[in-house]
């Protein structure tokens, strides 16, 4: 961390977006995470992506629960709506605030401990429903905050900073969220921002739940030798399956490709993203396979990283309980509370 | 790309864009930042060693430096005007605020070494020729026609700008090293000081001739019309204290800024400064036009004079004819004229002030000396200033034609290390490398010895005194200097350059922090390349070829870090940031080597 803020000078040729806004415009407040932290470089990529994307600062919800990553909010879109709910909550919280104005974009920023163990259940529950959000877990494997203890996503056989053996299997947020419905689903590495960054494009773009895990090492306690979550190990074992080159609806398609290895994904806002693949027998769109694909390359030791499944054509929890479009605080009284007469309506048809 | 091989001295000092471009290489951030702990002395001592005038500088110095600064550059798009740093006027607060430092000021006896040098001129090259040997143990004799020391910071600068105390005090200073000074004594002939066989001679008599304006009525009209160098002399010497009611200056030079303002002072109602050129490509420093203008002195501009206009011996005016710029394909600029009619201006004096010449008509041809036929000047090496005769050596505007001050003091520098090369049996041609000192700035998790906070202010004026007292009495100073408080903050401005940023390789995990918190998006991790692929592929692309692109050996992954040093803040964010301090700020001090054991290698190697 640093106590100073960062000077507000930048770079005399900083693009400006379609909005006029500079991408240091996006920034929050310094980060007091530690120095090193793949977190403050997975901060830096939703800034890159959001500008990238044009999006309007205050039509953003950044929500999250407690943890290291949880802090998170605090260090990006600093002029964007923001929740820090109870350890584990944040799901809650999203799904509230998404049914009464879903004009906003909802980002879930979580963390391991936050998202697959105190808040396992939340996290399933949101998946299932498809909440229009972009949640994304910092996952580093181990609980910074209390000084390094195994988290519930650390690998069975990784080591502790203390040389202590991981004898508990691994919960593989990824192969949950594939198996609950989530129709957005990838992986991305803080080491990577050239990969990551498309990736929470492409997630922002995407109708219904869209999952990102985020292997993110956390240099005060787990990156050392025998960790599966440090830089050196993530970048020996990293097996990209495929690369977005996330393309937005301003820029033409230009770029040559091998013919056979480029696939696009239409998502409903009319986006365009090229997809290249990498790893000639997967299949992004076919979720039985991708999570095969995924066991398999797990047994083998590999971190499988890229956009492992998506459903272009989601719908979220919206159209599941057809609710009303106009956000909630811009219905009046008369429309919120129709009175006696309706309510006997409704009672008469559940009778 | 290469490597950067950051051990070569040159590297670093480049990055501390204001040292590099100070002919004299003053250590600017190392005095500014003494200004901001109110460490005035030690701040005046800094300036001292490498330029020798801090004070008379501080408020004269043509500033190469602030252009230079990196300050200007990292406000681009960041604010209203960007702004350098105003190093000069915060070495003047140096020179105003320091207590006595005489007692730090060599003074003799020194012990003698039995060499004899004797100075033509007593200006400012010569004083540092002075300075540098006399504590050494030469003897020095020091010639001027004039009865003080000073030369043209004495004759030529108008007092309004530098107070004759000034000059008195660091003149003084040399002066008082046992130096021999032969005042009123003009040397007509150097064949003649030859023959007093001096070990070495140095020619500092500078640029002293101004070019005149032969055009139609110049004698007929020649009361009224004054050269402006020897006009700015009388009038510094008191021989002169007014002019007509209407004068016209002739010339865009800061020498006809000091001529209109000078006029103005002494009874010139309406003065205005007519130049042929158009109004920026005027030869004036910015700041000089802008205090002119400030005088409520007109410049007009693109206007070439034909003839002066008299009736009887009497001025009347001055005829100018009307011209346009044309640029050739290749950039060259002409003045054509516009085919308008002529125009007249009224006036009762005209102060010329189109350039200065060097003359030396007290140089025989005949003594080996070799002159060159264009320019008739003679033939000086740009590094030793030595001329053909191997032991008379040239510095200041003598050497080259007018350039100024800290040019002058530079030339000095070098003039006397090739005299103490020269008494000692060396090669001049060997040049001293500079003393550089790199030191960690660290001094705990997140503090540095240096104040790395950035200051968002704007660039602070300097106070003027109120104009109706200025304008008035040709001796009142005009700037009246920042007061303390105001140094301070204007201090606060520097970005610290010489607080390097040096990165180890060997230590870099490759996380990404320092990329993520770079204000100005200085660093990247990428594939190496060739320096305009590189260049034209980093997170802000390097357009700034003038500075250098930092690049370390291949990383863990194979890729390399590459910081573009153009805009560099020098917050040391990336250091705070880093968590195995692969990155850290450690302080380039450069010390140029004057004359003295340092610059002798030769003899050091004998004596160990």
């Amino acid at each position: 961390m640093t106590y100073l803020a960062k000077p507000l000078l930048h770079h005399p040729e900083l693009h400006r977006n379609t909005l006029g806004y500079t991408r240091r415009d996006y920034e929050g407040k310094i980060s007091t995470l530690c120095a090193g932290c793949g977190h403050d470089s997975i901060s830096a990529s939703i800034i890159q992506a959001c500008w990238e994307l044009d999006i309007e600062p205050h039509k953003v919800a950044k929500l999250s629960g407690i943890g290291c990553s949880s802090k998170t909010p605090d260090y990006f879109l600093g002029n964007s709506h923001g929740f820090n709910s109870v350890h584990g909550r944040m799901p809650s919280v999203v799904t509230g605030a998404n049914l009464a104005n879903r004009e906003l974009l909802y980002l879930g920023v979580s963390g391991d401990g936050d998202s697959a163990s105190i808040g396992l259940g939340q996290f399933a529950h949101c998946m299932r429903r498809g909440v229009n959000m972009v949640y994304i877990v910092e996952n580093n494997g181990v609980y910074g905050l209390t000084k390094g203890q195994f988290s519930a996503t650390a690998d069975k056989g990784s080591k502790s900073k203390r040389g202590v053996v991981n004898a508990d299997s691994p919960i593989d947020m990824v192969g949950l969220a594939l198996q609950l419905g989530a129709t957005y689903v990838a992986r991305g590495f803080s080491g990577d921002k050239k990969q990551l960054v498309p990736l929470i494009k492409a997630a922002i773009e995407h109708r219904g739940v869209a999952f990102i895990d985020v292997v993110s090492p956390c240099i005060a306690f787990n990156n050392h030798a025998g960790s599966t979550k440090s830089y050196d190990y993530v970048r020996e074992h990293n097996e990209a399956v495929n690369r977005l080159d996330f393309i937005s609806s301003r820029d033409p398609l230009t770029a040559d490709y091998e013919p056979g290895t480029i696939t696009t994904i239409t998502q409903h806002d009319g986006s365009v993203t090229p997809l290249r693949k990498l790893a000639p027998d997967f299949d992004a769109t076919d979720r039985i396979k991708a999570m095969n694909y995924l066991q398999e390359r797990a047994a083998a030791g590999e971190v499988v990283t890229g956009l492992l499944y998506v459903n272009p054509d989601a719908d979220d929890m919206h159209a599941h309980l057809d609710t009303i479009e106009a956000p909630l605080n811009r219905l009046s009284e008369r429309e919120l509370c129709p009175g006696n007469v309706a309510l006997e309506k409704i009672n008469a048809a559940l009778r | 790309m290469k490597p950067t091989d950051i051990q070569q001295p040159d590297y670093f000092h480049k990055v501390v864009d204001c040292q590099w471009a100070c002919p004299a290489h003053t250590p600017v951030p190392e005095y500014i930042r003494m200004i901001a702990a109110g460490k005035y002395g030690d701040a005046y001592m800094v300036n001292w060693e490498s330029n020798v005038f801090p004070g008379i500088l501080g408020r004269t110095c043509d500033r190469p430096c602030e252009p230079a600064c990196r300050r200007g550059r990292v406000e681009e798009n960041n604010g209203e005007k960007p702004e350098p740093v105003a190093i000069c006027r915060l070495k003047r607060v140096a020179a105003d605020f320091k207590e006595d430092i005489s007692g730090r000021i060599p003074k003799g006896p020194f012990k003698k070494n039995g060499k004899r040098i004797a100075l033509i001129g007593a200006g400012p090259a010569s004083l540092t020729v002075a300075r540098d040997l006399a504590p050494l143990g030469y003897h020095i004799v020091l010639f001027d026609g004039d009865k003080r020391a000073g030369g043209m910071i004495r004759t030529q600068i108008p007092k309004f700008r530098l107070p004759e105390s000034v000059i008195d005090e660091e003149v003084g200073y040399v002066l008082g090293m046992n130096v021999e000074f032969r005042s009123g004594q003009r040397i007509d002939s150097l064949k003649k000081v030859l023959q007093d066989k001096y070990d070495a001679v140095f020619v500092g008599t500078g640029a002293p001739r101004g070019r005149d304006l032969e055009i139609p009525g110049r004698t007929e009209a020649a009361k009224n019309i004054h050269i402006g160098i020897d006009w700015l002399s009388s009038v510094s010497f008191g021989h002169i204290d007014k002019i007509g009611k209407r004068v016209i200056v002739l010339g865009g030079g800061n020498t006809a800024m000091d001529c209109c303002r000078s006029a103005k002072r002494l009874g010139g109602a309406d003065v205005k400064v007519i130049v042929r050129s158009g109004f920026e490509e005027m030869k004036a420093s910015p700041w000089e036009k802008e205090d002119a203008e400030h005088e409520g002195i007109p410049i007009l501009n693109f206007l070439v004079p034909k003839s002066f206009t008299h009736s009887g011996s009497k001025l009347t005016g001055v005829m100018f004819e009307k011209v346009k710029a044309e640029y050739d394909a290749k950039g060259r600029r002409r003045l054509v004229p516009t085919g308008e009619a002529e125009v007249h201006y009224e006036c009762d004096d005209v102060l010329v002030a189109v350039g200065q010449e060097n003359a030396f008509p007290w140089i025989e041809r005949d003594i080996g000396l070799e002159f060159d036929d264009k320019w008739d000047m003679p033939v000086v090496d740009k590094v030793t200033m030595q001329s053909t005769l191997p032991h008379v050596f040239f510095g200041g505007d003598s050497a080259f034609g007018p350039k100024n001050i800290i040019w002058a003091v530079a030339h000095g520098h070098e003039a006397a290390i090739s005299i103490d090369k020269l008494c000692n049996g060396e090669d001049i041609k060997q040049r001293p490398s500079p003393l550089v000192n790199l030191s960690s700035q660290k001094m705990g998790i997140h503090e540095w010895s240096y104040d790395n906070s950035i200051s968002p202010d704007q660039r602070y004026k300097v106070p003027l005194k109120d104009q109706k007292i200025a304008l008035k009495n040709i001796k009142v100073e005009v700037e009246l200097g920042f007061d303390p408080k105001l140094a301070l903050a204007e201090a606060q401005r520097c970005l610290n350059c010489d607080a390097q940023t040096v990165f180890a390789p060997k230590l870099c995990i490759e996380c990404d922090a320092c990329v993520d918190i770079c204000p100005m998006d200085c660093i990247t991790f990428t594939a190496n390349a060739e320096e305009p692929d590189l260049r034209a592929r980093l997170n802000a692309p390097a357009l700034n070829k003038e500075q250098d692109l930092y690049v370390s050996t291949p990383l863990k992954t194979g890729r390399i870090m590459a910081k573009d040093e153009d805009v560099c803040l020098h917050c040391g964010l990336c250091a705070e940031r880093c968590p195995t301090g692969a990155w850290d700020m450690q302080k380039s001090l450069i010390k140029m080597t004057h004359a003295g054991p340092g610059c002798r290698p030769n003899q050091q190697r004998k004596a160990a």
